[in-house]
Order: structure tokens, then sequence, then C-alpha cells
């Protein structure tokens, strides 16, 4: 990856940050924490990834993106704002009144929104049916789904593995989300899950483990599940919950809560800086 | 063609699929390993490349409907109404019929008909838990022409829409040649002036001969048969209403929440009038002969014609 391309992701996910610290800010509600923590992997799929035109977003030969994790909502319309999908101005609506911007993601509202989402381990089976779908048409349509650690606690999520598995559905790449909090706390000491690449193995998935913060490699994780043949792919991210704004990160009390006015000028602060660095 | 003279509403149905899917390559089956129960294998049989069994799994297979619906497709989701309406409701409230996807959903066995399996699998609650959600069509026919058209309007239909299935080989009320489906619209099978039976799927036919009983006793009973729960045919309720003197309404469901209280809802804002309600009040089933139970919990013409004597006093 050259210089240019990495600092025009590394542009965009500070961007997409700033939204999801706007909207949510502006919502006085929401979810920070795990909409930040896929900011960099949302970067990466929309720049150089996704078969997706935001002037004809209901293209049906374009690739499908679910996020399963539907809270992390404000992120996925940050993204779709910066890429053109709607005006950025847009983003201050979020979660209010007739607002087209729903707390969780809606297909029917939101130009750009693939599947309606936000009950957790539901959007998992949704990308397998829009996997199955393509390549009943053989239409090469690819299906990338995003599920958080916490989220994969659901057992929909399981039957959904076994399901894509069973079918060969090798266009469908699942990332998870792997920050390793949910509303309650860490992950391990809510539910003991464990052993997270492994499981997806025994489920007959092609599994990558990547940090991801890091954009070589969520490319060459994604490059190499779009080789592989017979059999679905999953990318599994260690990644920070809140990452980029500093008293955010690895902090669970900012799972579902909005910053106030010093506390998003700070966040604002930080980010800003870190933008004019990149741009400067 | 023969006409038919009994068949399981289940077996019309995976018939329908097959006929239907020769004029149209978008419907896909799914089944959640009950193929050979809910009647799928036959649309499997002819069409094996545009059926997935997806294993013991039904919240998954109502989630794969709604993905295949995003991408064109017409997806019809089978299970029993148990597993299908029930265990996969909020799979269904969130991933079909939010976003309003074009995903139909057969709920096979309902009822208290399934028999011997007993109260774990006889759904008596699926029409309650289907007509709450927003952007539901509620289908329940009586018999296999009812049924056959059902599924073809479905496939036409543009939305989600839940059909009810029976297990039990019923009797054919309705004419091969001349029967009509609108989606939407009450069907009156007799008129009558006295009362009126308003009845859907299963016990539809029993309220025709519960009508015949009431003959001999004087009492001239309308019977309106309600495939269509959702929407309702308003129209044809309050025209009982103001026609007659009181409606009984049967049902092989919940008296809470199905046919019954929708008629009720109908008439107490309309043009109040009496209704009854008959169905399964308020209890869970038990295993036996489908026969011995209908007769147990009153819902074959014996028991619906003493309920509706009782109540006229």
């Amino acid at each position: 990856m050259d210089i240019d391309c990495l600092k025009g992701l590394k542009s965009l996910a500070c961007k997409i940050r700033i939204g999801v610290l706007e909207s949510v800010y502006g919502a006085k509600s929401g979810h920070p924490g795990g909409s930040l923590s896929i900011a960099d992997l949302l970067a990466y799929l929309y720049l150089k990834e996704l078969r997706a035109n935001p002037k004809n977003p209901e293209d049906p030969n374009r690739d499908r993106f679910v996020l399963s994790k539907g809270h992390a909502a404000p992120a996925l319309y940050s993204v779709l704002a910066h890429m053109g999908f709607f005006q950025l101005e847009n983003l201050k609506s979020l979660r209010k009144m007739g607002a087209f911007l729903q707390g969780h993601p809606n297909m029917n509202s939101t130009p750009g929104v693939d599947m309606s989402t936000g009950s957790l381990g539901q959007g998992v089976s949704a990308a397998c049916g829009m996997a199955l779908g393509a390549k009943l048409d053989g239409s090469g349509v690819r299906v990338y789904c995003v599920l958080g650690d916490g989220e994969i606690e659901e057992g929909q999520v399981w039957e959904a593995l076994m399901f894509a598995s069973h079918y060969n559905l090798d266009n469908l790449c699942l990332f998870v989300d792997n920050n390793q909090l949910q509303i309650d706390g860490w992950v391990q000491e809510v539910a003991g899950l464990s052993k997270i690449p492994e499981k997806f193995e025994a489920f007959g998935f092609n599994v990558m483990q990547i940090d991801g913060h890091d954009f070589e490699q969520i490319e060459h994780a994604v490059n190499l599940a779009k080789s592989q043949k017979g059999r679905p792919s999953a990318i599994v991210m260690k990644t920070i919950k809140g990452k980029g704004v500093s008293y955010m990160e690895n902090n669970v009390s900012w799972h579902g809560a909005a910053p106030n006015e010093e506390q998003f000028k700070l966040a604002k602060a930080e980010l800003d800086s870190i933008l004019a660095e990149l741009e400067g | 063609m023969s006409k038919i003279l009994k068949k399981a509403t289940r077996e019309s149905f995976g018939e329908a699929l097959a006929e239907i899917a020769r004029f149209n390559e978008k419907i896909v089956v799914l089944d959640s390993d009950l193929a050979a129960a809910t009647k799928t294998k036959i649309f499997k049989e002819a069409f094996a490349d545009r059926f997935f069994n997806c294993g013991i799994s039904e919240c998954n297979m109502i989630g794969v409907g709604a993905g295949l619906a995003t991408m064109g497709k017409i997806p019809f989701v089978a299970s029993f109404a148990m597993f299908s309406a029930g265990r996969g409701f909020e799979q269904i409230r969130n991933s079909v019929a939010y976003p309003n996807l074009n995903v139909k959903i057969a709920g096979s066995h309902a009822g208290i008909s399934v028999g011997e399996d007993g109260a774990t699998h006889q759904c008596c609650e699926d029409i309650a838990l289907m007509r709450s959600i927003p952007n539901m069509v509620v289908l329940n026919p009586c018999d296999h022409y009812e049924m056959k058209a059902a599924v073809k309007s479905a496939a036409d239909h543009k939305g989600p829409v839940y059909i009810r299935l029976g297990r039990l080989a019923v009797e054919t009320i309705n004419d091969q040649e001349t029967y009509k489906f609108e989606m939407g619209k009450g069907v009156t099978l007799k008129d009558g002036k006295d009362i009126t039976i308003i009845a859907t799927g299963l016990p539809v036919r029993a309220a025709l001969l519960t009508s015949k009983l009431l003959e001999n006793d004087k009492i001239s009973a309308r019977v309106i048969n309600i495939h269509t729960i959702k929407p309702l045919d308003r129209e044809i309720i309050l025209k009982a209403a103001a026609e007659t003197s009181q409606i009984f309404t049967v049902e092989e469901h919940s008296i809470i929440g199905g046919l019954g209280e929708a008629v009720c809802s109908v008439v107490c804002e309309k043009f109040p009038k009496r209704v009854q309600r008959i169905g399964i009040n308020d209890r869970f089933g038990q295993s036996g002969s489908a026969h011995d139970l209908l007769a147990h919990y009153k819902l074959d013409s014996k028991g619906i014609y003493e309920t509706i004597k009782n109540k006229l006093g």
C-alpha cells in the first residue's frame, strides 16, 4: 500500500470518527465506542473495496454491506455521508424525529444502507441470504458483514455460520469487531466468550486474525478472502473500543453514551489535530 | 381434472409452490428440516436447485429469507407455526416486516389438530403474533382450492405474508371451477338473517354444518369465511353486525388475539353488537387424535352448535 493511499484511508477514517462524534453529540444519545472501533474498516471497505455507487445506491449489481452490529450506525452513516450517499449536514439529524438517520439502520429510509439491522444476530443471516441470492444469479456480487464480539453470543449467529459454510458462500466475508467490550463489561467476563477464531474455523470458515486498525492488514485479509474458493471467510479484528478518542478508548462507559459539550470539544480537538497533520 | 374431496392444506401449499414456480423463477423455498411435513418437499422434488434446507434453525432461515428478498427473490420459508411464527417472531418483525421485505412465511401444523404431538407443537397463538406486526398480511385458507389460490396471491403480493397451514386432511368446501380468491375479502358461504358465524381456516366447514343444525331449530345463520385475517374485510363484518342479531366467531386458535378479537375491534368501533368468540379458551392443548381434540375443545360442528345454542339461551 503506497503512502498516498494510506494517507487517504487514515484521513477518511478520521473524518468518519469526527462524524460519529458530531452526530452522537447532536443526538445526545447513541453508541460511540463500537462505532469508533470499526471506523478504519469502514474507511477501507468504502474507499477501496465495495463496488457501490452513491449516484445509484440501488444498483442490483453493487456489493452489499450489512452492519449486523447495527448500533454502530453512526459510523455507517458517517462513511456513507463522506462517500456522497447523502449530505454531511444530515449527520446532525441522527436520532431526531422525522430524520432518515434512525437510531439503528433502516434500509428503506437511508440511501446506501443495504439491510435494516439493530436486533443483534440478525444481520448475519440476511447477509447469508444476500450471498446465496448473488450465487443463484451468478452476479459476482460480494457481501460484507460486520458483527460485534458481544453480538456473537446470540445463537442465531452460529446458525448462520453453519448455513454459510454448508452452502459454500465464498462470496461472503464476515468481520468480527473484537473490541472485547459489551454493555455490561468485558466480553470474557460477561459471557466467557473465548477462542473466537477457533470457533469460526470449527464452523468451516476461512479465518484470519488481524489488527483492525492496520490498513495493510485489512487489505491483505480482504484480498485473501476474495481469493478463497468454496468457503466463506471470517476476519477477526482485534480492535479498541472508542479508538481515536483518548478518554473513550477501552472504556465501556462509552458503549452507549453521548459526550457532553466539554467532552465533545476535547474529542473533536484530538481528531482535528490528527486530521490537520494528515492533510497538512 | 377430478375434484379434490379431501386434502390437508399443507399438501395443497406444497403443490401450489411447485405450480407457481414454473412461471416465476424468482420463487425460492426454504425449510428447516420439516420439508416432508410442511410438504415443501413437493417443491423440492420439482425444483431442487431452488430449495434450501436450513436445518433446524428457524431464526436463521427467516433472516436468510430476508436477505434473498433484498436480492429480488420471492422466498417462501416454512416450518411448523410454532417455530416459524413462534420462535421466529422477532426475526419476522425486525428482519422481514420492518424493512417490508417480500418474504412469505408458512406456519404449518397450526392449531390443536396437529394431534398426538401435543401442546408443545400445537400453536394457537400464531395469528395473534402475526397480525400484531405492521406490514404483515395474514392468510388462513380453509381448504385445498382456497390454499392454492392463496399461495398464488401471496406470491403476487409485494411484501410479507404469513400463511397458516394445517396438518389434518380437510374436506373441500369451495368449488374448483368457480372459486375466486381475493386477498382481504371475506366470503359469504351461506346467507342468513338471525345470527352470523364468522369462521376461519379448518373450522369453516364445521361452521357450515353448524348452520344446518341451527336450521332445524329455525335459526337462520349466515356463514362467513374469513381467509384473510389481516387486512380484515371490515365491510362484510359490519354488514353482518347490522343485519343479524349477534356474531359468533370460530377459529382453531386462542380466543386471545385471533379472528375473534379482530372482529370484536371492528364491531366495537363501528357498530356495537354482541360478539361471542369460539376458539381455544386461553389454555394449552394436549395429545390425542385431531378429531378427538376438536371435539374436546368444541370446535367440531356439534361443539360449535352447543356453544351457540347455550349463548342464545
